[in-house]
């Protein structure tokens, strides 16, 4: 009688063992991919979280440029534009936007004059079904060089050790130049006289198949009157609200959009970085801003000024922001959606 | 015992194993890109989104083809709550099959953004704009994600258990080719 190679009991047994260890490997290899065995990972709830002022969440706001205000208008396209990118927005017409003036700061409440940093969410629509989202800011360039620098930054200001910000200054030299212009750069009374820039690289396809690295900027038609800051704490809280919706309400203010395009070997990832002032610019058409309503009651509440949405003909570049900011902003969106009952309505905002 | 020719149809069995990697696929691709912030998750998104669609149309196709010519029958000596057990599970991954990809979508058009797809084409919205029906969608497709992946962590283990301890056919009448070596008789 030969012996049997291996009892049935012990075979099951083996195949079982096998099964567990198959099914642990793809429970563990799901759980790596979710980054649960990799604190240091860079995540969207990380920056939400370090987004958080000392006043706490705002609880369904956005986690950053909390406090706005909504407009709607026309982005008329002159045509030029075409040269470089075969987006339907860059065709001579008239195309709907949508936008939201914004102040830089996660603090809902924080006085107008206290906050450094001004931003506009941009969002234009196409009849081919395409949208353009950018969400543009008045420095003139990012205050440091990767996403990473950004949440040490983010980090550094709100630390309680008195050093931090010394510290996060000497790790990252590009803040110097940020740090110039928000100590020196001018003041301004008005929404409607500051530049918004995007900063952020993007390419452009032409019709050709050419590409061509770029950035935008909305350049104010009104001119800039510089105020102290000490004189805009005079005017009020929510005095920047105030003046452009009265100023919109006495005349529509526009904005010519320009866009610079980068040479070969210009440091198109990093927006700490400006381009050299010679580089070729090309004026692709107005934005008219026509009426301005309280966020509350806006169209813009509810939108996400993600700079990844683009149409056909524009992409995402080297630069590593764009994809770092639509990550973080989805997680700000999720969160105040879902925070809905939060949000400070009107008793008149009954929504079917 | 599922005798020969008990086996699903060759259409069957290519669907099965295209989605299996499809899905497997997917959920990896949905549990890394929530969970980052580099580049990478830009190239995710865009996987992600018209795989979706590929798997909804690919899951309705197969529900059509099982419709149409049904499955082997389960073996006859399965304890019954097995047999429950299988009918369960399997009505749950169709239904996630066909419910996940329309639930991301739908919370993508509840939040209005464009669902775009590969080149620019872009689908209809299928939900009106909502914060409560994003919220909605956005956490069924969020948890749902675990309950599809933990189901089909099941099935591989059953589909296994068929292959390696019973031995009883079944893992064999969805196996990608025939693997007709004999089945060893009962001992």
């Amino acid at each position: 009688m030969a012996q049997p190679r291996q009892s049935p009991a012990r075979s099951a047994f083996g195949s079982l063992v096998l099964i567990a260890v198959i099914i642990a490997g793809g429970a563990t290899a799901f759980a790596y991919t979710g980054g649960w065995f990799s604190p240091q990972r860079l995540t969207p709830d990380k920056f939400v979280e370090a987004l958080t002022p000392p006043t706490g969440e705002s609880l369904g706001r956005r986690r950053n440029h909390a406090k706005g205000i909504c407009f709607t208008g026309v982005f008329e396209a002159n045509g030029a534009g075409t040269a470089l990118s075969h987006a339907q927005v860059f065709t001579r017409g008239q195309y709907p936007a949508l936008g939201r003036f914004n102040t830089g700061t996660a603090d809902p409440n924080a006085p107008d004059a206290t906050v450094r940093v001004r931003g506009m969410g941009l969002r234009i629509s196409t009849p081919d079904g395409q949208e353009w989202r950018s969400a543009m800011v008045n420095p003139p360039i990012f205050p440091v060089s990767t996403p990473q620098g950004f949440y040490e930054l983010l980090l550094a200001s709100a630390s309680k050790d008195p050093n931090a910000m010394k510290n996060f200054a000497a790790a990252h030299p590009e803040f110097a130049a940020f740090g110039a212009w928000a100590k020196s750069g001018p003041w301004t009374g008005s929404y409607a006289e500051e530049r918004f820039n995007g900063l952020n690289s993007f390419i452009f396809t032409d019709s050709l198949g050419g590409e061509h690295t770029v950035r935008w900027s909305l350049l104010p038609a009104a001119q800039p009157v510089s105020v102290s800051p000490d004189d805009l704490a005079k005017r009020g809280l929510n005095f920047l609200e105030q003046e452009i919706t009265e100023r919109v309400r006495g005349g529509p203010q526009d904005w010519t959009m320009v866009v610079t395009v980068a040479n070969s070997g210009d440091p198109t990832a990093d927006p700490s970085k400006a381009w050299p002032e010679d580089r070729r610019t090309l004026e692709v058409g107005t934005l008219t801003v026509q009426q301005i309503e309280l966020e509350r009651d806006g169209p813009c509440r509810d939108i996400n000024f993600d700079p990844t949405v683009l149409p056909s003909g524009i992409r995402t570049s080297d630069d590593p922001f764009p994809a770092a900011r639509s990550s973080v902003y989805a997680k700000s969106y999720d969160l105040r959606t879902a925070e809905a009952n939060d949000y400070p309505r009107t008793a008149t905002d009954a929504k079917p | 015992m599922i005798g020969a020719g008990q086996r699903f149809t060759p259409l069957q069995r290519l669907l099965h194993w295209l989605m299996a990697v499809c899905i497997l696929a997917m959920l990896f691709i949905g549990v890394g890109m929530v969970s980052t912030v580099m580049p990478k998750y830009l190239t995710l998104v865009s996987i992600h989104k018209p795989l979706g669609i590929a798997i909804l149309v690919l899951a309705l196709v197969r529900l059509a083809v099982r419709l149409r010519y049904g499955a082997p029958p389960l073996p006859a000596d399965l304890p019954e709550p097995m047999k429950l057990a299988a009918q369960l599970s399997h009505y749950a991954l169709y239904a996630l099959m066909i419910g996940m990809p329309l639930l991301g979508w739908g919370m993508l058009s509840a939040a209005a953004y464009p669902v775009v797809l590969f080149g620019g084409a872009h689908l209809p919205t299928i939900l009106p704009q909502s914060d409560s029906l994003h919220t909605l969608a956005w956490n069924a497709h969020f948890y749902l994600a675990f309950v599809f992946f933990a189901l089909v962590l099941l099935h591989i283990a059953a589909a296994l258990f068929h292959a390696l301890v019973r031995r009883d056919g079944v893992f064999e009448a969805m196996a990608p080719v025939s693997t007709h070596h004999q089945i060893a008789p009962a001992e």
